[in-house]
């Protein structure tokens, strides 16, 4: 197992905003026993944008799925801030959720039934400080497109109203599924643009998960899975610019 | 919560066919009820008003002749309120135009003014004048036949004197709802009359003055009716009196009551029937749209939606579908009433028509709809949030399927890779498939017992009138009872004699015969079966056939609501693997064939279930209705079995055309990359 290694130089003292250790998490698919994630010892910092590189099965969405209080730990410590994640209720996951914590996922999820501006509405409209549906759409490139369905929008444009939703509410945590892995390398990189222009300019926590280690390259901190633990984490002086990623 | 709001909007549209065909099998089950309960209501109420507001009689009397002074001391009876002495005399009538002999009845009328009791309905002209001895008030239900209007005149022959009389009006009356002359089922406007003149005329006319032969008592409120008749027979016993009776004994009344009961049996049974079909079927149906939405309520939950706010999304869309299902029922069924009440008007002649629509009605219908839709909705929204949301965001799990012994039979080994599919499914999800089975087969029960009732009419008919004749079986219709000539004899006190006679006539001769018997002025009345028959069948047709009609509508619509919605939910369930299989390399009939063949399954193994609760279903209704006076048979015939499995399938094979048309346009990508 690998220790929690310390801040490093250049970030000065940093808040730690996720804090996770021994959690485990065992599931049944079908009739198989699947253990996700066998002792995960973490932090994440404020402000930081991070990457969590593992190949499939290494346990890196369902991490990310606990720090979003979307599944719970069958074992071990989960904290938000103050916030205990391990134990806390369903109704107190929910407020977690709503307050805290915007999701992109890699098949964007929008409803199909509404346009993109409901889409960021629907988000809107249960959160405490949130942006208007315009200026999130407007952050990420689509103010043209708002009274668009999801239909009527090519798949990078679907991936941009679904962070476009997630941000809206101004969450202190953006954790991004895959958020390339259904779209071609230029519009994956555009994305990526927008995530980190979300990242610099709100001062949001963006962790995003994927198997595509060219992304670790724009990251704070890149931190690899392998079967269900922490395998490694290494720290980039220099954060590169999406734009110059190629895959 | 705005957004969600418009969700809901849009989901209905989206999911406008599935929620069209539950708002359809609403519409039915509250069409029913309140198309039974309004018929029902709507006739029994028009009864009451009318009867009240003419002061029908509570008691009849009629004896061969008696002093009208004796009338006045009757009043003094305990119970009696008012007591009407009046002169009834038989008569014929002959019109202009018409050569078909005419019989009547002549009831006299307080010279120049209504009776106390059983006072006329004018709906034209006015009652004889004080004064006059040659005015007739004349029934409408005649009147109409041959286009009477005040100021024509007839022929009357009473007691043997012919009089030219003069129609002052045409009026109702509560004693004649129901006009039929003695001894006949089925009203013959045209051959048989009611008339009303001045007492001072009739009774000149039929040897009557200063006497009466026929009396109508009202009583108190609380009074005793057995006793005041007892009273009367033992006052009246001198005069010839054939017994007081009460007003259940009167052929019109009686007919009319029953028939009400019937209907309000019905209101009771069929809707019942159909509403818990609809309630299941909606439970079900419901339940497997919201199952569903399961990666839809995973998303909500993962923006931070409580459970109480996505139900109540999904609250409300069931809310609007039950409702669109409840209005059209509503209104439909207040409809079809009317119609219904309409045919029954011609028959039965009432001033007007009662109809009203009552509140509870309307909850009653809703509510049953409501709570059954929201049962099937809740428990499956309940389902979807008690996951994770995580959880309910991956594709389901490879489900569990396990080598059961079906796997090792003949039939699996023979078996394409396909049909296996479907056999797995099957055995995989035995609840829902059962739930499908059983749904569809109770929409096969509804269609079962809408066609028996149009067949056990046919064949009570039948019965009467061509076997019944014979004398030798059971009588499904009327009250009559059969007994040895001497017995009756003896019961009643009277030498050898007969009332009535069945002649089996040489067709050839039957004109002439019917005429000549006509003319006899001793022959009370003159039928010919086949004429019966018709006008029975005539009227069976239009009123209990018509209801019968509007269930098999309503039962063939259920059960292609519920066809259709299984195998729209089949194919959402199954677009993923469908696409797959696609992929793969099947053919576009191959891939058809794993949804097709699964609702073609279902559908045959639902037909024995529709069998087994259209026939339970069938007694039900049989049992309920079997009154005094109509017995409808119980008899299943091949014929309904066919008719019910024959729906089934009509109603399968156009969903599966329907979703034939679907799967032509499935967007294999689109399936294979949406995440569920």
């Amino acid at each position: 197992m690998n220790a929690i290694p310390a801040p490093a130089a250049g970030f000065g003292r940093r808040e730690v905003i996720f804090h996770a250790s021994g959690v485990t998490r065992v599931y049944l698919m079908g009739e198989v026993t699947i253990r996700a994630l066998r002792g995960v010892d973490l932090e994440v910092y404020a402000g930081e944008l991070v990457v969590m590189l593992g190949a499939s099965g290494s346990g890196k969405s369902t991490l990310l799925n606990i720090m979003g209080g979307l599944d719970t730990a069958s074992e071990g410590e989960v904290r938000y801030r103050d916030q205990d994640l391990a134990q806390a209720s369903e109704r107190t996951l929910t407020a977690f959720r709503r307050d805290h914590v915007g999701f992109v996922f890699q098949f964007y999820n929008l409803i199909a039934s509404l346009t993109a501006r409901e889409n960021v509405a629907i988000v809107t409209e249960i959160s405490r400080d949130p942006m208007p549906p315009e200026e999130a759409l407007a952050l990420v490139g689509l103010e043209d497109r708002m009274d668009h369905f999801p239909s009527q929008l090519s798949g990078g444009e679907q991936q941009r109203v679904a962070i476009a939703r997630a941000i809206a509410k101004q969450p202190a945590v953006l954790l991004c599924d895959e958020p390339t892995g259904a779209l071609d390398s230029q519009t994956g990189i555009r994305v990526l643009e927008v995530l980190a222009h979300i990242n610099e300019r709100l001062n949001t926590t963006v962790a995003i998960i994927t198997h595509n280690a060219v992304i670790g390259e724009m990251a704070d901190r890149v931190i690899h899975l392998r079967d269900g633990r922490v395998d490694s984490i290494e720290e980039n002086p220099q954060r590169a610019d999406p734009a110059t990623l190629r895959w | 919560m705005r957004t969600l709001h418009l969700k809901v909007l849009r989901d209905l549209a989206r999911l406008r066919g599935q929620a069209a065909a539950i708002a359809l099998v609403i519409a039915s089950g509250v069409l029913t009820l309140v198309f039974s309960v309004m018929g029902h209501d709507a006739l029994s109420l028009t009864q009451e008003r009318f009867y009240a507001e003419r002061h029908f009689a509570d008691v009849f009397a009629e004896v061969n002749r008696a002093p009208r002074r004796i009338a006045d001391p009757l009043r003094e009876i305990p119970g009696v309120a008012e007591v009407e002495p009046r002169v009834r005399a038989p008569a014929r009538l002959e019109l202009d135009g018409f050569d078909d002999p005419i019989r009547g009845q002549v009831l006299s009328l307080p010279d120049g003014r209504q009776p106390a009791l059983n006072q006329l309905h004018l709906r034209e002209g006015r009652l004889p004048e004080r004064a006059r001895s040659d005015e007739v008030v004349v029934s409408d239900g005649f009147a109409e036949a041959h286009g009477l209007v005040a100021g024509d005149t007839l022929r009357l022959i009473i007691g043997g004197r012919l009089v030219e009389v003069r129609v002052s009006g045409i009026a109702l009356s509560p004693e004649f709802v129901y006009q039929v002359s003695p001894g006949h089922l089925m009203p013959d406007y045209e051959r048989y009359a009611i008339l009303w003149m001045n007492e001072s005329a009739l009774a000149a006319a039929w040897g009557m003055e200063g006497a009466f032969n026929s009396l109508s008592v009202s009583l108190q409120r609380d009074a005793d009716r057995a006793a005041v008749i007892d009273a009367l027979d033992v006052a009246l016993a001198r005069y010839g009196s054939t017994g007081a009776h009460g007003r259940d004994e009167l052929f019109s009344h009686e007919f009319v009551t029953l028939e009400i009961q019937q209907l309000g049996i019905m209101a009771v049974v069929v809707p019942a029937i159909f509403l818990l079909v609809s309630a299941f079927l909606l439970h079900v149906v419901m339940g497997r749209i919201i199952r569903g939405q399961r990666d839809q309520i995973a998303i909500l939950k993962a923006f931070g939606y409580g459970n109480l706010a996505i139900a109540w999304h999904y609250v409300l869309l069931t809310t609007l579908i039950v409702l669109t299902g409840s209005v059209a029922g509503i209104a439909l069924g207040a409809w079809t009433a009317h119609a219904l009440v309409d045919l029954y008007m011609e028959y039965f002649r009432f001033p007007e028509l009662n109809f009203r629509l009552q509140g509870w009605l309307v909850l009653l219908a809703v509510g049953v709809a409501m709570v059954a839709a929201l049962l099937g909705t809740l428990q499956a929204v309940w389902q979807a949030v008690r996951m994770q949301p995580a959880e309910a965001m991956r594709p389901p799990a490879p489900e569990r399927f396990r080598r059961g012994w079906l796997e090792g039979s003949a039939l699996m080994r023979g078996l394409g890779q396909s049909s296996r599919i479907i056999l797995r499914n099957l055995a995989r999800h035995r609840l829902k498939a059962l739930a499908s089975v059983i749904g569809i087969g109770l929409s096969g029960g509804l269609l079962l017992i809408g066609a028996y009732q149009l067949q056990a009419v046919g064949h009570m008919i039948d019965q009467q009138y061509r076997v019944t004749l014979q004398m030798d079986v059971d009588e499904p219709m009327g009250t009559g009872a059969y007994i040895r000539r001497d017995a009756l004899h003896r019961l009643k006190g009277e030498g050898p004699a007969v009332t009535g006679a069945w002649l089996l006539v040489d067709s050839e001769y039957e004109d002439a015969l019917y005429a000549s018997l006509s003319e006899q002025p001793e022959v009370a009345s003159v039928e010919r079966v086949r004429e019966a028959e018709a006008n029975v069948r005539e009227y069976m047709e239009e009123t209990v056939l018509a209801f019968a009609a509007v269930f098999v509508l309503l039962a063939g619509s259920i059960a292609f609501a519920v066809t259709y919605n299984n195998a729209r939910i089949a194919y959402a369930e199954r677009e993923r693997e469908l696409a797959t299989l696609e992929v793969l390399g099947y053919s576009r009939a191959q891939v058809s064939w794993v949804l097709l063949g699964e609702i073609a399954l279902v559908s045959l193994a639902a037909i024995p279930v529709a069998w087994a609760s259209g026939t339970g279903f069938a007694w039900l209704l049989n049992q309920a209705l079997t009154l005094e006076f109509v017995r409808l048979p119980f008899i299943i015939t091949p014929q309904l079995y066919g008719f019910a499995a024959l729906g089934i399938i009509v109603a399968s094979t156009l969903s599966g055309l329907l979703i034939l048309r679907r799967l032509r346009g499935l967007d294999r990508v689109q399936a294979l990359k949406a995440a569920e």
